[in-house]
């Protein structure tokens, strides 16, 4: 029998941390550093030897299973245990009614859970799933964490009693987030799509507008938000109308600006590099049969260059959920908030319920939009 | 051509190192900006020291993420290592979706305000890009060269050292290069926790509600990352084009 490499070295990580780091920090307040406990000073001795003889099965499928699928849903298992472990530690140590203490989880939990995403992912990445399968593996996911969220399972842990503080906001922040972030996408395709067609016919304006686009790339994001309060900020005074709509020098406005600016070049490039792929035969080809130039290129450059194109939209649409968490620097709202206040509060809870709503977002749209270029690239050969 | 981007380059750079050195003279450009006969020139601290706080910053952590991906990139090409190279390009794929804010705000409570927690958001970020090109630098070496260079008795330390790593220099140097300009504008949100840099500047702009000190801070961070992609192709082809002669 052979030992899996990867396996072992995951295993590893994973037992000495169990052995050595805190399973969960109990603070009595939010502010008071924590008191670190391990699993079998928390739970009932029959539940955290339960834990661990479950992990310790997922051990061991790490170690010797050579089956994919097998490795997969033993890593899945294991990232439920360890998360309902975290949660019955939760309810174990918060005295009943008391909405003071918190209970976060401890390095040990956070080691193990990386440890038991990296072994699913290396199982999921062997098994190379189709597109939908993929989509539909990320959907599943997702439900059953809202599921369980929407459930209270989780309302003992130190994220969950910063959500309940912020319940309101959250919702309100997050969808502040996904609109920016998706709008100036959609700005940058209604301009970048044309401007992209443009650069691909007259190549002498290509140079030019991709080198200034190049040069608005390396401007650091907060100097770009900065930068275009001023002229906005002068726009809303002059212009009661641009007011009216909401443009003002701090806030949404100057973030939306400047996510479009980023957003141009993936999509001017992109465009570019896709219209080039399409060949000269197919086109001459479609005017040989009597297109016009504007059928050639809705029916022909177009799709054939849509792959391309889409992978632009996927970088942009990553990139901005990203960025838009600086914009909370500015005024303009979103998770980013939460991950500022954090910051300033030194809470690592309220930084958390900021930036991993953020990185769920971020890696779904990533899944959505490489599963969409698969389909799309499949259906053209 | 070639004339007018070196006489571009020169002006680029004089004009920030004049400025870095003498901001002073020029005020005047910047009062415009500014309101309430707030001051035009950033005056909390020398922008200069600043400006090199940011770009050490950077170099240091460019320098680590460099040594740690080459080498994991080395190593996931291996024969000993092909189990890992699977998921090391997933990871790839992963860490790219994760935003520098988040990294660097999840390092804070680990290890304190300052330059530490922007060190390791720096050090992680600029990861990603040069493993990834040195994995496809790497890979893409021709199998004909490789075996060529068994044949001639070369064992695999000698075909690693001699053959494939010149070979995937260019793309490895281009990873780094990437993440260096990335990181020179993502070094700037280092300042919202402490540490020290440019950022700082602007952050000063954005509480005080005074242009000019954004338009400095983010002006002499984007020339700063303009030149250094420019300097870091000129010597990538210097490089390569000595490889190449040997």
């Amino acid at each position: 029998m052979k030992l899996d490499r990867l396996g072992a070295l995951l295993t590893a990580a994973g037992a000495l941390a169990l052995l050595t780091l805190p399973f969960v920090v109990f603070k009595a307040n939010r502010i008071v550093p924590g008191d670190p406990r391990t699993l079998l000073q928390v739970l009932p001795a029959w539940a955290a030897l339960g834990c661990y003889a479950l992990l310790l099965a997922v051990a061991a499928s790490a170690l010797v299973a050579d089956d994919a699928r097998i490795r997969l849903l033993a890593a899945l298992a294991g990232v439920v245990v360890v998360a309902l472990a975290a949660a019955a530690a939760g309810n174990a140590l918060t005295p009943p009614g008391n909405k003071v203490v918190r209970i976060a989880p401890g390095a040990a939990w956070w080691v193990l859970l990386i440890a038991l995403g990296l072994l699913a992912t290396d199982a999921a990445t062997r098994l190379r799933p189709p597109p939908a399968l993929r989509v539909l593996f990320l959907v599943v996911c997702v439900a059953v964490a809202w599921l369980a969220l929407a459930h209270g399972t989780f309302d003992h842990l130190s994220i969950m009693r910063e959500y309940a503080v912020n319940a309101a906001r959250f919702a309100h922040e997050a969808a502040r987030h996904v609109s920016l972030a998706a709008g100036s996408l959609g700005a940058a395709l209604a301009a970048g799509l044309p401007l992209g067609i443009l650069c691909h016919r007259v190549p002498r304006l290509r140079g030019a507008t991709l080198g200034v686009l190049n040069v608005i790339q390396t401007v650091p994001a907060i100097a770009l938000f900065g930068i275009l309060m001023a002229p906005l900020g002068l726009l809303a005074a002059a212009v009661p109308l641009a007011a009216a709509l909401g443009v003002r020098g701090i806030g949404a406005a100057p973030a939306a600006v400047a996510l479009f600016l980023y957003s141009l070049l993936p999509i001017v490039a992109n465009t570019v590099a896709g219209l080039k792929r399409v060949s000269h035969a197919a086109v001459e080809a479609a005017h040989g049969m009597g297109m016009t130039n504007a059928q050639v290129l809705r029916r022909i450059e177009l799709p054939l260059a849509l792959p391309v194109i889409l992978t632009g939209v996927r970088v942009v649409l990553v990139q901005n959920i990203g960025m838009v968490t600086i914009a909370a620097l500015i005024g303009g709202g979103g998770l980013g908030t939460f991950v500022f206040q954090g910051i300033g509060q030194t809470a690592i809870d309220l930084v958390l319920l900021g930036a991993i709503p953020i990185v769920v977002l971020a890696f779904s749209a990533a899944v959505l939009l490489d599963a969409l270029v698969e389909v799309m690239d499949h259906t053209r050969r | 051509m070639r004339s007018l981007a070196n006489v571009l380059r020169a002006a680029a750079l004089a004009a920030l190192l004049a400025f870095l050195l003498t901001p002073q003279r020029f005020a005047r450009l910047f009062v415009p900006f500014t309101q309430y006969g707030a001051p035009p020139i950033y005056d909390q601290g020398n922008l200069l020291t600043l400006a090199l706080a940011q770009l050490g910053t950077v170099l240091v952590a460019a320098a680590a993420s460099s040594l740690v991906a080459v080498s994991l990139g080395i190593l996931v090409t291996r024969p000993g290592g092909a189990e890992f190279l699977p998921l090391s390009r997933t990871l790839v794929n992963i860490g790219q979706t994760f935003p520098p804010v988040a990294v660097l705000a999840v390092a804070v409570p680990l290890v304190g305000f300052g330059l530490r927690p922007t060190l390791i958001a720096l050090f992680a970020y600029g990861l990603l890009p040069i493993f990834e090109n040195t994995i496809v630098g790497l890979r893409t070496v021709p199998a004909a060269v490789l075996e060529a260079a068994s044949g001639m008795g070369m064992s695999a330390r000698q075909r690693l050292q001699s053959v494939e790593l010149p070979l995937a220099m260019p793309l490895i140097l281009e990873g780094i290069r990437l993440s260096l300009v990335i990181n020179v504008g993502t070094a700037t949100i280092g300042s919202t926790v402490a540490a020290k840099g440019l950022g700082e500047v602007i952050i000063a702009g954005l509480l005080s509600n005074n242009t000019a000190f954004i338009l400095q801070g983010g002006l002499v961070t984007g020339l700063m990352a303009v030149l250094l992609y420019d300097a870091l192709v000129g010597l990538e082809r210097r490089i390569c084009a000595r490889a190449r002669i040997e």
